[in-house]
């Protein structure tokens, strides 16, 4: 069983620092999110109208946190005349017992799981398993992690950072089932994969799921999917009980248009995801329990700059561009929320009293690569900014700042500032000394000038 | 417990967002695209998926289809047209999906842009089940059930139903990021477009 990520020690410097050294993450990594990267580029390309789309989308989930409180009221009702049962959970506590609860009221043991970003944040399969209930996660990718008693490193590939030789080495050891002549082809391991979960779906009878999306509207929920172990859980098992984030709602049926258009081809670079599964309410005769969950969003949503981190629809896009995330890889972020978005989400969601989700701000250099492929245009360099002013400065630095401000604010006391400067330019190291030398290890100091600029032009000028 | 969770997040919610601007929705996409042959581009993107595709004179469909499935124990759902079905060809009587080789059935709407074949369990649609357990899925889709785009599809639909969209068979990129087809879902998908 994967630990879960809360309370992980450290800071995003340090993780990131040992991540580095690790030459085949790195390989991984690289190859993994500049092929995603140009899939995505591609098929977003096809589309004549992707502004216009992204600028929809936008708005719609801006007007969906808008009147939150409207549409949701809108979707219980509409869930609940469709045979379904709406619970409402205020934190991750909250939300375990009320599944475990659901749980042991169908007398079941197990629940096969299909990938789920809220039920990863709030260590569902943890709460579970302290309640005597397994947990079985059925996509590859976070069978893999939870095989090999490992953390996800990205949203959408969470085995990214394990290469073939990696995973098959962890079916043989820890899959009672796997074929003793199992190869390292991707074909064998998913054939492995398909045996081993075959029987438990046709056995399960509870499922646990997330949701891309759910219709204010209708009552409807949306599921997309690659490798049908989503159909399976939404599918066969006699209960469902899908865990959702408030913020994860859409005002209308229609609205759909514009997210199945941006969210396939942001997240997997294709036209169109393999399978995306909608049901209202009780399908089939299935008994349909739906979880809300708020664990801090109501928080995020309070922040005039901040909430627009609320629109994401977890494409991760954003993770594949950005050059911080290639070689940090996911784990260093400390959180199911990696890459860009994870360092504007993780510290408003937790808030940032833990060294680590202080940190997540400054793991990013602001290039802005993640703002330009975000499908719902999350100004994520923007965000990140507002959160270092917001996050906990040292004395030191806090002091530092204060001169600094002083002496720019008054043209006075910068030119005389300057003019110092100047004089003692053949005083200055190579290498600063003290905890100032942290700088010039790694960058060169600028070289400051006979002149500064305003005494020239006051003299040429 | 004082106030229910329920009560406690709506009241929260209602703060947070107290006093924020009101938002314009702009819907200046494609509500429809222009696509000269929707057959034709259908086809190819669903092909991209590699998935098998036919294309083939409404007629001639049962003719086909008999050949394609002969010698597979197919399922074949309620309100299947009789022309569509195969004939038994097993002599084992009809077969249930999870001992079945396959399933034939048509669909409510497809997609020519996305290769997109959406089903509602609806007549001759079969359940959820019946279209996801058997690992081979044969799909007939009449030419005058393709639209250009994602909006014609989404309101020609009813959320009322339970629906399945599909883009070629079952696949994961999970390991290496390299596409292999057929995980859980069928692993093969096969389509016999009929033209008038």
């Amino acid at each position: 069983m994967s630990a879960t990520f809360l309370g992980m020690p450290g800071n995003f410097p340090k993780n990131s620092a040992r991540a580095v050294q690790n030459s085949q993450l790195r390989y991984n990594l690289r190859k993994a999110t500049h092929t995603i990267r140009g899939k995505r580029a591609s098929v977003v390309g096809e589309l004549p109208d992707w502004q216009e789309l992204r600028a929809a989308g936008k708005a719609i989930k801006d007007e969906t946190l808008r009147h939150l409180d409207r549409y949701l009221l809108q979707l219980e009702a509409a869930v609940t005349a469709a045979g379904g049962h709406v619970h409402w959970a205020r934190d991750a506590a909250e939300a375990n017992r009320i599944v475990a609860g659901l749980v042991k009221a169908t007398g079941e043991r197990e629940v096969v799981k299909v990938k789920s970003m809220a039920t990863q944040e709030i260590g569902l399969n943890e709460a579970l398993a302290a309640e005597g209930i397994t947990a079985y996660e059925t996509d590859l990718a976070e069978l893999i992690v939870q095989l090999g008693d490992d953390f996800p490193s990205h949203i959408l590939v969470p085995a990214i950072h394990r290469n073939r030789a990696e995973i098959r080495e962890i079916f043989l050891d820890r899959m009672a089932d796997a074929p003793p002549g199992l190869t390292d082809e991707p074909a064998a391991l998913a054939e492995a994969a398909r045996v081993h979960l075959r029987e438990r779906f046709l056995r399960s009878k509870v499922a646990v799921s997330g949701a891309n999306f759910m219709i204010a509207e209708t009552g409807t929920l949306v599921v997309l999917e690659s490798e049908g172990n989503g159909r399976m859980c939404l599918t066969l098992p006699e209960t469902l009980i899908s865990v959702v984030g408030i913020e994860k709602v859409l005002p209308t049926w229609r609205d759909l248009e514009v997210f199945l258009q941006l969210l396939p081809r942001s997240s997997t670079g294709e036209r169109m995801n393999p399978y995306t599964s909608t049901w209202t309410g009780s399908a089939e005769g299935q008994d349909f329990h739906l979880v809300l969950l708020d664990n801090g969003r109501t928080d995020v949503l309070a922040d005039e700059v901040g909430r627009q981190a609320l629109r994401c629809i977890r494409c991760s896009a954003c993770l594949n561009v950005c050059p911080v995330y290639e070689r940090a890889g996911g784990h260093a972020y400390g959180s199911v929320y990696p890459g860009p978005i994870g360092a504007i989400l993780t510290p408003q969601l937790r808030g940032m009293g833990s060294e680590l989700d202080a940190s997540l701000p400054y793991a990013s250099s602001l290039c802005g690569a993640c703002y330009d492929v975000c499908p719902v245009a999350i100004d994520i360099p923007e965000v990140l900014v507002d959160l270092r002013a917001k996050a906990p400065h040292g004395a030191a630095e806090r002091a530092g700042m204060r001169v600094a401000g002083w002496v720019l604010n008054d043209q006075a006391r910068l030119a005389a500032a300057q003019r110092a400067a100047s004089r003692l330019r053949g005083l200055v190291p190579r290498r600063l000394p003290g905890p100032l030398s942290a700088w010039t290890d790694t960058r060169d100091l600028p070289d400051i000038p006979e002149e500064s600029f305003r005494d020239w032009w006051e003299r040429e000028g | 417990m004082s106030r229910s969770a329920r009560e406690d997040i709506l009241a929260r919610i209602r703060r947070a967002v107290d006093g924020a601007p009101e938002v314009d929705i702009p819907r200046r996409y494609r509500a429809t695209a222009e696509v000269g042959d929707l057959v034709g581009l259908f086809a190819e993107r669903v092909g991209d998926y590699r998935a098998i595709v036919h294309v083939v004179p409404e007629a001639e469909v049962p003719a086909r289809i008999a050949e394609i499935v002969a010698g597979r124990r197919m399922v074949v759902p309620e309100g299947l047209p009789a022309g569509w079905t195969p004939p038994d060809t097993s002599g084992a009587g009809p077969a249930d999906p999870y001992t079945a080789d396959g399933v034939v059935t048509g669909c409510a709407v497809a997609i020519a842009e996305t290769g997109t074949i959406v089903l509602d369990t609806g007549p001759g649609q079969g359940s959820r089940a019946q279209t996801l357990v058997p690992d081979y899925h044969l799909c007939v889709v009449r030419a005058d059930q393709i639209v250009a785009g994602v909006p014609e599809a989404v309101s020609r639909l009813d959320p009322a139903r339970p629906l399945t969209w599909i883009s070629g068979p079952s696949a994961t990129s999970d390991i290496e990021l390299n596409r292999v087809e057929g995980v859980h879902g069928p692993r093969t998908l096969e389509v016999l477009i009929a033209t008038a």
